[in-house]
């Protein structure tokens, strides 16, 4: 169990087909803060994150996630193929059986790391609580005996569920549109509805993809404040990708700046803003692109 | 030994004309991500209509093997071609932006539809129709023979040439480049001008009348046929097409000899009453191990 | 809308002329030309009339949709997205009324109804079982399952079978069957359930055919197509047949014998698990495992990102359905006393289909409904019935272009905050 690093990247690498969208990307992101993963367009971000929180099966490196007092490679939870020396040692074979079978990227969300997605991703069809309740499926009674009989236990369960869904709600601000359908909210409802589902999964670390897009700045305010509770108050740390280099350069402890898969730079945000490399690759990037360092 | 090649060389036949129906379900799977479920009845009725163009042919008193043939062809695949364009404009046209279920369940209903339509109209008896081409070739192979009709070497004729056919209008014509371009991007390609709707219409006009070709085919081989074949032979199709890697095209090929030998050699070394069962059970187990399919592209998930 | 609308005839001509050219061109051969041998029987007074309906309709309908009205109408359809509501926290549904007036009805309908309405009845509630399962799969988790009718079989195969081979009764199979069922749709699903979903109606579709073909050519264990015979339920011991050494039914109260009364008490029984399903399903849709389906079924890899284990969620719902089927099985078998493979084809998955598109996917009470009129309906209709498998595949494309929901809304619960949380 690493105390001072939460997440520890080393090496990432991911090849789509021909396309390496990473090429070799080391960093690691200390406990109890705000970090923030920046770069042009293309530059690999989402790649980034979809490694980090089990979507895509990175093609070499290691993830190590130590939250929950244990340590976590996420790329072995997501089931490696099996090794010539797996078939001599029935241990190894077993675990990589075990994964292999029920291995998946619920495990990083179960070993403390949960996420937003960039184009929102809420279950529209159910209503806002909802959606916070079955963010909690881990943590509450899924017994089916004691459900279908509705015991004192599952009911308290139920109920302590119920209260956490409408504390995160008091969070974002959206006690008032509890029994909305989710479909319905506007979209920085929806985003802050996104934020709190993630936040319901008790993660240690919450992965924010674009918090801030399509947000006007008062809304991109109060999300500052947000990210700042979940950090200040609920110890937990925050990992956010986000174009808004406002925000970005106000919030963050710690910047890593990604440029065509691989890291050019990273460092505390007085440190990125005079970076020469990261001004180079934001304005030859592309052009157009509206950049305030 | 003589029994293997026999099988062999009906194995061929059979998965040529399977590659010719998965192609239907290959094509349409590639441009709209859907299964299209009717397609097996689209063979069907090709089946029936062309049993339909023989009774007309002779009646009107034309015996001549190349005349009816040609005759035959023409209207089945004219007649099976607007079956699959009227399908797709009433069953998924209105559907374009729902739920795959919705889709699917439509193309469920699609299919009962043809089916009890044609059974209302034909009665539920099997029908038939004579053999037109009889003879064969022989070859001695140790103590027995191997046969090959000469309807048999024309199945593989006509299955070759009308893929063929349509592999040169996918790669080298300007409508192909259309369906390619649709099936890659259909928002990009209805940006640049590209009418995708009356490509897709198309894509179902080609499925259908591949499946037609392959119903003609069968039925002058087989010469019985009910309202129920396209069931079974339709689930075999889109088994090749899985095979082959669904939303290719020489995937639909390739796993429709693939899937015709193996099930031949099965029926003809182990039982042919699990004939079917085996194609099933081949299914489950490509798409367990492999279910990009022999040629299909890893599908990526989009996060 | 400041243009005037006036109806353009000639583009409603034209429109009629293209559509009844069309259906010339599909139903000219196939409805016109009946083939009989190698000859035919021309009837081409049957197109004619369809082409003119065809022709005549489109014209209508082109008309109708250039007025103003039906503008109005294609607009709405357009925007027709209002499928699901939440209702207010507290809500008190209707039905806390309709359901002990039900279960009296229900109570009272085997004294007084004669034995044919009975066995309609009993065929409903049997529908109304495969139709709860199947919703759980298709409307719930949103797994479209085409071999529903394989767990069907295998409950009632399984009652048959056990009875001749090991001898268990209908009560042991009960319980056996819904759990041999399950673990059938376990070893299918898991590995089919990870896949992408269209994949996963094909598969389960040729799981339907192989259990079909199984019984079919394993005579030796099956019996094949000629079928085996199944046990009728005991009444703690006693038998309902009009005699039998181990006391029967009719002796034992002194009554004299009526075979209504094994309907009787299957209809009693049946009835008796309907409830318990309809009450198991009540609770399962508020808990977390019925929240997880629902969930899955919006987004799948937003479950992923919340810690839920998509292939074992949906797995113990394809689980709960095919148990569900089972039972169903059990009772098909018992209330006709005799299976054979002919009752298991496609056409069967399709009806129970049908019954849970027509009544609303995720719908409890429009399934109830949906099948008792797909199932009752054609049995009063009797000369109709040729064209039932037709009606309902029209049924299920209409159903999904103009409302995908089904006949009955789907209502949320609301929930409402404990005093004292913070706001």
């Amino acid at each position: 169990m690493n105390q001072e690093n939460i997440l520890a990247v080393e090496n990432l690498v991911m090849h789509f087909g021909g396309i390496k969208a990473l090429n070799d990307v080391t960093f690691n992101i200390k406990r109890g803060s705000v970090s923030a993963l920046i770069g042009p367009n293309g530059a690999g971000k989402t790649t980034v994150f979809n490694c980090l929180t089990g979507f895509y099966k990175a093609t070499g490196g290691k993830i190590q996630l130590s939250a929950g007092g244990k340590e976590t490679s996420i790329i072995k939870v997501l089931g490696e193929p099996f090794k010539a020396t797996d078939f001599i040692s029935p241990v190894a074979f077993v675990s990589r059986l075990k994964y292999k079978m029920f291995g998946g990227s619920h495990l990083v969300n179960r070993a403390g790391l949960s996420r937003t997605f960039q184009n929102i991703r809420l279950f529209k069809e159910m209503s806002v609580v909802e959606n916070l309740l079955v963010a909690q499926h881990m943590l509450v009674n899924r017994s089916l005996v004691a459900g279908i009989l509705n015991t004192k236990g599952y009911q308290k369960a139920e109920e302590e569920a119920l209260e956490r869904a409408f504390y995160w709600l008091g969070v974002v601000d959206l006690v008032d549109s509890a029994n909305r359908l989710a479909g319905e909210l506007s979209y920085g409802q929806q985003r802050r509805l996104e934020i709190a589902r993630a936040m319901c999964t008790n993660p240690e670390i919450v992965c924010l993809d674009e918090p801030a897009a399509g947000l006007n700045p008062s809304e991109t305010e109060a999300l500052t404040k947000m990210i700042r509770v979940l950090r200040d108050e609920h110890n937990t740390t925050v990992l956010l990708i986000e174009h808004d280099m406002g925000m970005v350069m106000d919030i963050s402890d710690y910047i890593v700046v990604l440029d065509h898969g691989e890291v050019i730079a990273k460092g505390g945000p007085d440190d990125i803003k005079s970076n020469p490399k990261v001004i180079a690759a934001y304005l030859g990037a592309e052009e157009g692109e509206e950049v305030t360092l | 030994m003589d029994i293997v090649l026999q099988q062999l060389v009906n194995g061929l036949t059979l998965g040529s004309v399977y590659g010719l129906i998965a192609i239907g379900y290959t094509m349409v799977y590639g441009i709209i991500g859907m299964i299209n479920f009717a397609h097996g009845d689209v063979y069907m009725v090709s089946a029936y209509i062309t049993a339909i163009a023989i009774a007309i042919l002779t009646f009107f008193g034309i015996e001549s093997f190349p005349i009816i043939i040609v005759g035959t062809l023409f209207l089945t695949v004219a007649v099976t071609g607007a079956y699959g364009w009227v399908i797709e404009r009433i069953a998924y046209r209105p559907l374009r932006s729902s739920s795959r279920l919705a889709v699917l369940i439509s193309a469920i209903g699609m299919s009962l539809i043809l089916q009890n339509y044609v059974q209302l109209s034909q009665g539920a008896n099997q029908q038939g129709v004579p053999t037109l081409l009889t003879g064969a070739i022989r070859f001695s192979v140790g103590d027995g023979f191997v046969q090959i009709t000469y309807m048999k070497l024309f199945i593989l004729f006509v299955s070759l040439l009308g893929m063929g056919i349509l592999t040169y209008v996918i790669q080298k014509t300007k409508l192909g480049r259309m369906c390619r371009a649709t099936q890659q991007d259909r928002k990009m390609a209805s940006i640049l001008g590209i009418d995708t709707d009356k490509v897709i219409s198309t894509v179902f006009v080609i499925g259908a009348v591949m499946a037609a070709l392959a119903g003609v085919l069968v039925t002058l081989d087989y010469g019985a046929f009910d309202f129920y074949v396209g069931f079974i032979i339709g689930i075999k199709a889109f088994t090749a097409a899985v095979l082959g890697g669904i939303g290719s095209l020489p995937g639909a090929m390739l796993g429709g000899l693939i899937l015709g030998l193996s099930e031949a050699l099965f029926a003809g070394l182990i039982s042919s009453d699990y004939k079917d069962v085996f194609s099933f059970s081949l299914l489950v187990l490509i798409l367990i191990i492999r279910p990009s399919g022999l040629l299909g592209k890893p599908e990526v998930e989009k996060v | 809308m400041s243009q005037a609308v006036g109806i353009n005839f000639k583009k409603s001509s034209i429109d009629a002329f293209i559509a009844g050219l069309m259906a010339l061109v599909l139903f000219g051969p196939i409805v016109g030309v009946v083939l009989d041998g190698y000859g035919f029987n021309a009837e081409f007074g049957r197109v004619a009339w369809i082409v003119a309906i065809v022709a005549v309709g489109r014209f209508v309908m082109s008309s109708f949709m250039q007025t103003e009205k039906g503008i109005a109408l294609a607009f709405r359809y357009a925007n027709n997205d209002d499928g699901v509501t939440v209702l207010p926290p507290g809500h008190k549904s209707k039905m806390v009324w309709i359901i002990p007036l039900v279960v009296v009805i229900g109570l009272v309908l085997p004294f007084v109804a004669s034995k044919y309405v009975l066995t309609v009845i009993i065929l409903g509630l049997i529908y109304v079982l495969l139709g709860l399962g199947l919703n759980i799969v298709v409307g719930l988790a949103g797994l479209l399952d085409l071999g529903f009718v394989g767990f069907y079989a295998i409950g009632a195969y399984g009652l048959a079978l056990g009875y001749e081979n090991l001898g268990l009764g209908f009560w042991s199979m009960l319980p056996i069957a819904a759990i041999m069922a399950a673990v059938a749709g376990a070893i299918l699903g898991f590995p089919v359930l990870r896949m992408h979903g269209d994949y996963l109606a094909i598969v389960t579709l040729g799981f339907g055919e192989i259990i079909r073909l199984i019984l079919t050519n394993w005579a030796s264990f099956t019996h094949g197509p000629n079928g085996v015979s199944a046990p009728l339920p005991t009444f703690f011991g006693l038998e309902f047949k009009r005699r039998s050494s181990e006391g029967t039914f009719h002796e034992f109260f002194n009554l004299p014998y009526d075979s209504a009364y094994k309907y009787m008490f299957i209809y009693l029984v049946l009835f008796a698990v309907v409830w318990a399903v309809l009450f198991i399903k009540h609770r399962l849709v508020k808990m977390p495992i019925g929240r997880a389906w629902e969930a899955l079924r919006e987004d799948e890899i937003a479950c992923r990102s919340l810690g839920l284990n998509h292939v074992l969620v949906k797995l113990s719902a394809f689980m709960i359905g095919a148990s569900t089927g089972g039972l169903a099985g059990v009772f098909f078998a018992t209330y006709q006393g005799f299976v054979n493979p002919s009752s298991f084809t496609f056409f069967e998955s399709a009806l129970i289909l049908a019954i849970v598109v027509l009544g609303g996917m995720g719908s409890t009470l429009g399934v109830v409904i949906a099948a008792f009129c797909l199932t009752v309906l054609p049995e009063m209709l009797r000369e109709f019935a040729e064209y039932r498998v037709l009606m309902f595949g029209i049924l299920m494309v209409v159903m999904m272009i103009w409302k995908p929901r089904g006949i009955v809304r789907v209502t949320r619960t609301g929930f409402s905050p404990k005093k004292g949380v913070a706001k």
